[in-house]
This record gives structure tokens, C-alpha cells and sequence, in this order.
């Protein structure tokens, strides 16, 4: 643990900077926890394979810039890896929405219609988190057992081992505040996560789809009475999930390049932690939920040195439900804002 | 049928040289080299021990999820608690006996659980989970950066219990123990018995896992009557109540917090315990060993098993920790089939494989209704 000599100075010195790459952090967390907080408003389930959908997700943006662009590593900036990251988002988006649906049809529907216990349903989630953590894990050995172990070698090679994009993204530097150089990688990361939000809220606001989404919360016998077809309702929220788990995903390929087949699980905490944090259920409170969480993890890294940062995260949880027991802006998706 | 079975194990006459036989057997399953239940791929005595373990583990967590109503995702912290006060007393800073370290872990957990209860308990239901898990996960990133606790190279060199007679150290042909058992093996039939292959009764060694069963086994019965007498206290009712209407209690004059605090600090001892005997067996203890995937494995455990119901938790501990085990010749892709195996038996059986007769109870009743109503609706 190599500890500066006067942390509070070092915070201050890099106030800018540590602000700056901690918003960036944490509009990854934040996307990841709108699908935690979209279920849970819906169904008052934590859906705990979530960290899974999002690891699909950066595999997904992965491969796209090897399919693109071989395995030959090169380092362009943003505009020039503009087209790969492009169909990336996409593919990304399409395989975590596909395997959120996947989630929702193999490990909840069942028990939803079973009108299970929901703590049942965290174990049922559990399970389907190891079982697609551990098919990332083997799928050298699933390409193999399908005879494509040579031809897809450049995908599935150490199926364990930390899987790089090819490209990696340079950030360039726009402008400055105080001493840090604000990258056109950090201003996109924050407007992506504030777009997709804003997005989101319209949606769940201003459409039929929403509509039937905050009923569903709010009460789903009424709703169901009321003509809303609650499965529909349920599998649109997992699809959202899934669908700003690749848009994070996306973003996190962006600014880390490579990941791994267990890299969901602590990023998966986070996020979780981002959305209670902020008011589960409550879409808005995800993203601040989010920001907060990664600003104050950095600023944890410069006061107390690398290896406290996730102890920092969660004293600071730990403290929010002690003041507000439920959240920074409480649970609200449900009772309409609109 | 199944009536008449279970009046006839109610009766005293009948239920008590059962249990006996069923806890004989229990004791010697190591030795009996029965075909199917014996893991072939790895030592079977190891494999109890983990599963008593974790059927000890799950009847504690049993306490604080199935009685009390409490989710607790962070219970491997108190695992670690207990394991890493044994390390420290016995190895890092100490050479205490095992048998006096071991009720200073208890406590330990005990009061660390009362520490981390008094003021999480008051948050409510699924964000209890989280915060529990935030705590599991401090104790975790603590021990990692700190140098007192060993950091992230862990603990080794825990010494074993100490044994009655010799210690065993094969190398030197010392059995070692009070005297020994000799093991069963079919496939020398007519001459089951096989002398050359001998567990030493309270001998503990690097060697031979399953002394080291046979104490795990023993606290586990212990527990199971305490657990027993708690349950069927007023201990036991102020959890039923606190756990089905935490308002009404309060209202009726439970101190819910109060119980609710007890029963997480009667859990966590417990966890304390099965730690401490982890740390001694393994003799090396890691912060990488007590990650959140074993906290959610625990509760998985109970829930699987049947929460509420102490046998459903410990059975649910048992395969928790044996499928794994049993599924070794699969090797890679044992965990895969656990994670489905996990979703299936959810499904399956939403209530748990042995839910308490209450639920039981319950979901009769509830489908009585269900046929009454659907019988109405046609007329």
C-alpha cells in the first residue's frame, strides 16, 4: 500500500480530474443499475444475473472490433474507431437484450407463475448468474464440442483469461478545467448515460409501453384487470435492462478494452449498490445512485490509497441507508412523477 | 399412508432408536465406502467435512433467514470472523490450543455480529440484503489491506486441534489418535474390513479429514438441540411474529429489534463456529476464500433446502456442498451444472425440498381454497 504523504492535498491537487474520471465511471455503474432498478420497480425482485447481461455485453463489443478488424492490435482515436464502436453499441445492445430475455423466460417466468416466494427467485437468479458466468468461462470448450474451436479461435481462446478489443480507444484531449484535460472519452461516457436516461424517463413517461410499465409497478392486479398483459410489461422491463447494459457495456470497452467471464460480478455489485443507493425502483435515483458512487470511489482512491477504493464504496452505502433507509430520492417508480 | 408413517416416527418408542441409528450412521458414513454416495474423485472424509460445514453454516444462517425473516447476504463475514480469529490466535499472534480459541471465535462473531446488526438491522427487507452483502464485502477488503491480519497472502500454518494420545504423522508410522477405526471396502469382499487403511479416533492431522468430520458433526448436533430449544421457546415465537408482520409484533409487545438483533448474533456465532473449524482443517486461510459468491452460496443453501425448517436447511447445506463434489468428473463444467442445477431445483420447488410444516400447512390450505372457489365459479 504505498500511501501519498498528504492525501487531502492530493484530492485537492486532482480535485478536477478524480471528479471528471469518477462521473465517467460511474455512468457505466449507473446504466448497469437502471436494469436493476427497472426490474425491481416491476417486480420487487433483485435481479442478481443482471452483472451477466452486462459481461455479454462488452464480449459482444469485443468481438465485433475483431470480426471488423483482426487480431492485430492498434490504438485509434475516437473518430476513427467511431464505425466499429458504432456496430459494437449495437451488437452489444442485441446480445444483452437477448440474453436478459433468455433470463426472464428460463429463470423468473417460471416462478412468477408459480407465485413463488421472491426470495426464491434470488436463488433461481443466482443460479442462471453462475450458469451464464460459467458458459462465457467455457466457451473454448463449447466452440470445440461444436467443431469450431479453430475457426473461432480468436474468440474463444482462454476462455478464462482477460479478453482484449483490439482497438483501443486514445482519448484526446478537448479542454481543461483547473489542471486536467478533459477527454473527448470522458464527455462521452457522461452524455451517454444522461441521453439514455433521458431517454428512458420519456419512455416510461410519455408512451403507451411506459404507461403499462408504471401500472404494472404500481399495482399488478389492477393493471392486469385493467387489459395491461403483465408478462408483455415484465419482459419489456428485462429488455430495457438488458438493452442500457449494452450501452454500458459499449462504454466501458470504450474506456477499459478488455474484460473477462467473472468481470460482471464486481461490476454488477457496484451498479446494484449505484441503484439502492440511490432509491431502488426509482430511475433517476440510478443515475445519481451511479455518479455518486463513482466520484466518491475516486476521491476514496486519492485519501486512502487504490486498495481501499471498494471499501469506500460500500461504507458510503452503508451510511446513505442509514440516514435515508431507502435511498437518495427514495422508490418511486411506481408512484408516477408524470 | 404417509400419515400413518409419521404418527408411527412421532411415537417416542419408535423416534428415539431411529435417531440414534441415523446419528450411528451419520458418524461412520466415512468408513463405509458405500457405493454411489462415496466421491470418487476426491477425498470422501474432505468432502463431509466441507458439507458438515456447510450444513452447519446453513443451520445458522437458517436462524437469521428462515426464523427471523432477516436476508442476510453477508454472512461470509462472519465464516471469515470466525476463521480468521482462530488463525490469529492460534498461529499469527499466539499458540493457544484450538479448544480455547475456538469459544473466544464464537464470541468474537458474536459481538461483531451485535456490532453490525445494531445499526443495519433497522434498515428493512431486500436493502438489509444489500447491506449485509457491504459488510461481508468490508470484512473481506479489511483483512486484504491489512498487514495484522495477514493481508492478502492469508494465514498458514494453522495448527490442528489438539489430539488425545499421539498426534498421527504417517510419515514416521505414528497413527497417532486415542486408537484407531479401520475403514469398510467392498471390493475385497469377503474381507470387508481393511486393516491397513485406519482413521485415528481424535487424532487430528494434515492427513486424515475425517476426525476433524467427526467434530464438525458433533457442534453440528449440538447446535441442532440448541436450535431446537430456542425454536420452540418464546425466543422462537417472537421471530414467527416478527418475521410474518413486524408491525403487529411491535404492536403486541415483541421488542422486534431486540429479537431481531439476537437472532443475527446467535447466526453469526454460528458461522463464527464453522469457521473456526475451517481455518483449523484447512489450516491456511485467505481473504480470497470468503468472497460474495460463498455468502450467496449459504443462503442458497438454506432457501434450496427449505427456510423456516432446520432439517431443510441442513439437508440444503449438505448438497450445497456435496454436488459440486460429486460432479468433479465433469471437472470444468461442474460449475455450470451446479448454476443450472441451482435454477431447476428453484423452480421445482419454490418452498424448498423440506419446507416447514407450517408452509406445508399453508399451501394445503391454500389449494383447499382454490378448489372450493373453482367449484363455485362453475356452478
Amino acid at each position: 500500500m504505498t500511501r501519498k504523504p498528504d492525501p487531502m492535498h492530493l484530492l485537492l491537487h486532482q480535485f478536477p480530474e478524480l471528479t471528471i474520471t469518477g462521473l465517467a465511471v460511474g455512468s457505466v455503474y449507473a446504466l448497469i443499475a437502471l436494469g436493476y432498478t427497472m426490474v425491481y420497480g416491476v417486480l420487487q425482485l433483485i435481479n442478481f444475473a443482471h452483472s451477466e447481461v452486462f459481461m455479454f455485453g462488452t464480449f459482444a463489443v469485443a468481438w465485433v472490433a475483431m470480426a471488423i478488424h483482426g487480431p492485430n492490435s492498434r490504438s485509434e482515436n475516437l473518430e476513427q474507431a467511431a464505425g466499429i464502436l458504432l456496430l459494437g453499441l449495437v451488437a452489444a445492445m442485441v446480445l444483452s437484450g437477448i440474453v436478459a430475455l433468455l433470463l426472464e423466460r428460463v429463470a423468473y417466468r417460471p416462478l412468477i407463475k408459480k407465485k413463488a416466494p421472491k426470495i426464491i427467485a434470488l436463488i433461481s437468479a443466482i443460479g442462471a448468474a453462475f450458469a451464464l458466468e460459467e458458459v462465457m468461462g467455457l466457451r473454448d470448450r463449447i466452440a470445440s464440442a461444436f467443431g469450431l474451436g479453430q475457426r473461432l479461435s480468436n474468440y474463444v481462446q482462454g476462455a478464462r483469461n482477460p479478453y482484449t478489443m483490439p482497438v483501443t480507444v486514445r482519448p484526446h484531449p478537448l479542454f481543461s478545467i483547473g489542471n486536467y484535460k478533459i477527454t473527448d472519452v470522458d464527455i462521452l461516457m457522461i452524455v451517454a448515460a444522461l441521453l439514455m436516461m433521458f431517454l428512458l424517463e420519456t419512455f416510461v413517461k410519455r408512451t403507451r409501453f411506459g404507461k403499462g410499465i408504471r401500472a404494472v409497478a404500481q399495482d399488478p392486479e389492477a393493471a392486469a384487470l385493467m387489459g395491461v398483459n403483465s408478462t408483455r410489461v415484465v419482459q419489456l422491463t428485462f429488455l430495457i435492462g438488458g438493452l442500457m447494459a449494452g450501452v454500458g457495456a459499449t462504454l466501458y470497452m470504450i474506456r477499459i478494452g478488455s474484460t473477462t467471464a467473472a468481470g460482471g460480478d464486481l461490476l454488477g455489485i457496484k451498479a446494484f449498490t449505484a441503484a439502492v443507493m440511490g432509491g431502488i425502483g426509482n430511475l433517476r435515483g440510478a443515475l445519481i445512485g451511479g455518479l455518486v458512487l463513482g466520484v466518491v470511489e475516486n476521491w476514496g482512491i486519492a485519501v486512502l490509497g487504490d486498495s481501499w477504493k471498494d471499501v469506500t464504496s460500500f461504507v458510503l452505502l452503508v451510511l446513505i441507508l442509514l440516514v435515508r433507509p431507502s435511498g437518495i430520492l427514495g422508490e418511486a417508480l411506481g408512484k408516477a412523477r408524470a | 399412508m404417509s400419515g400413518r408413517l409419521g404418527g408411527l416416527l412421532r411415537r417416542k418408542q419408535v423416534s428415539v432408536p431411529l435417531l440414534v441409528l441415523v446419528v450411528l450412521f451419520v458418524y461412520a458414513l466415512p468408513m463405509l465406502d458405500l457405493p454411489i454416495i462415496t466421491t470418487t474423485d476426491s477425498d470422501f472424509g474432505g468432502v463431509l467435512f466441507d458439507a458438515a460445514s456447510y450444513a452447519l453454516i446453513a443451520v445458522g444462517l437458517n436462524i437469521v433467514i428462515g426464523y427471523a425473516g432477516l436476508l442476510d447476504l453477508g454472512y461470509v463475514g462472519f465464516y471469515a470472523c470466525g476463521a480468521y480469529t482462530v488463525a490469529l490466535l492460534t498461529e499469527f499472534h499466539g499458540h493457544w490450543p484450538f479448544f480455547l480459541a475456538l469459544p473466544a471465535a464464537i464470541v468474537v462473531t458474536m459481538v461483531s455480529g451485535l456490532i453490525l446488526g445494531a445499526p443495519t438491522l433497522r434498515v428493512r427487507g431486500d436493502y438489509l440484503a444489500i447491506v449485509t452483502m457491504g459488510f461481508g464485502e468490508i470484512i473481506r477488503l479489511v483483512i486484504t489491506n491489512t498487514h495484522w491480519l495477514g493481508a492478502s497472502q492469508g494465514i498458514a500454518g494453522i495448527p490442528p486441534p489438539p489430539s488425545i494420545g499421539q498426534a498421527p504423522d504417517p510419515a514416521n508410522g505414528v497413527a497417532g489418535g486415542l486408537f484407531q477405526v479401520p475403514h469398510l471396502s467392498w471390493s475385497t469382499f469377503p474381507n470387508v474390513i481393511d486393516v491397513g487403511h485406519e482413521t485415528p479416533f481424535v487424532g487430528f492431522g494434515v492427513a486424515d479429514a475425517i476426525p476433524f468430520y467427526w467434530l464438525v458433526l458433533t457442534a453440528l448436533f449440538i447446535v441442532l438441540i440448541a436450535d431446537r430449544l430456542v425454536k420452540n421457546s418464546r425466543v422462537g415465537r417472537a421471530w414467527e411474529a416478527t418475521r410474518e408482520d413486524e408491525d403487529a409484533a411491535e404492536v403486541m409487545g415483541v421488542p422486534t429489534f431486540r429479537y431481531k438483533l439476537l437472532a443475527f448474533a446467535l447466526g453469526a456465532a454460528i458461522g463464527g463456529l464453522s469457521g473456526s473449524f475451517y481455518a483449523t482443517q484447512t489450516t491456511y486461510v485467505s481473504p480470497d476464500t470468503f468472497i460474495i459468491t460463498l455468502s450467496e452460496l449459504f443462503v442458497a443453501a438454506v432457501i434450496i433446502g427449505g427456510a423456516g425448517n432446520r432439517w431443510g436447511a441442513l439437508a440444503g447445506g449438505v448438497l450445497v456442498a456435496y454436488l459440486p463434489e460429486r460432479f468433479r468428473s465433469f471437472s470444468d463444467w461442474r460449475m455450470l451444472v451446479f448454476g443450472v442445477a441451482l435454477m431447476l431445483l428453484a423452480i421445482w420447488r419454490p418452498q424448498g425440498i423440506f419446507p416447514p410444516r407450517r408452509t406445508r400447512r399453508v399451501l394445503k390450505v391454500e389449494a383447499k381454497i382454490e378448489a372450493l372457489e373453482g367449484e363455485t365459479a362453475s356452478v
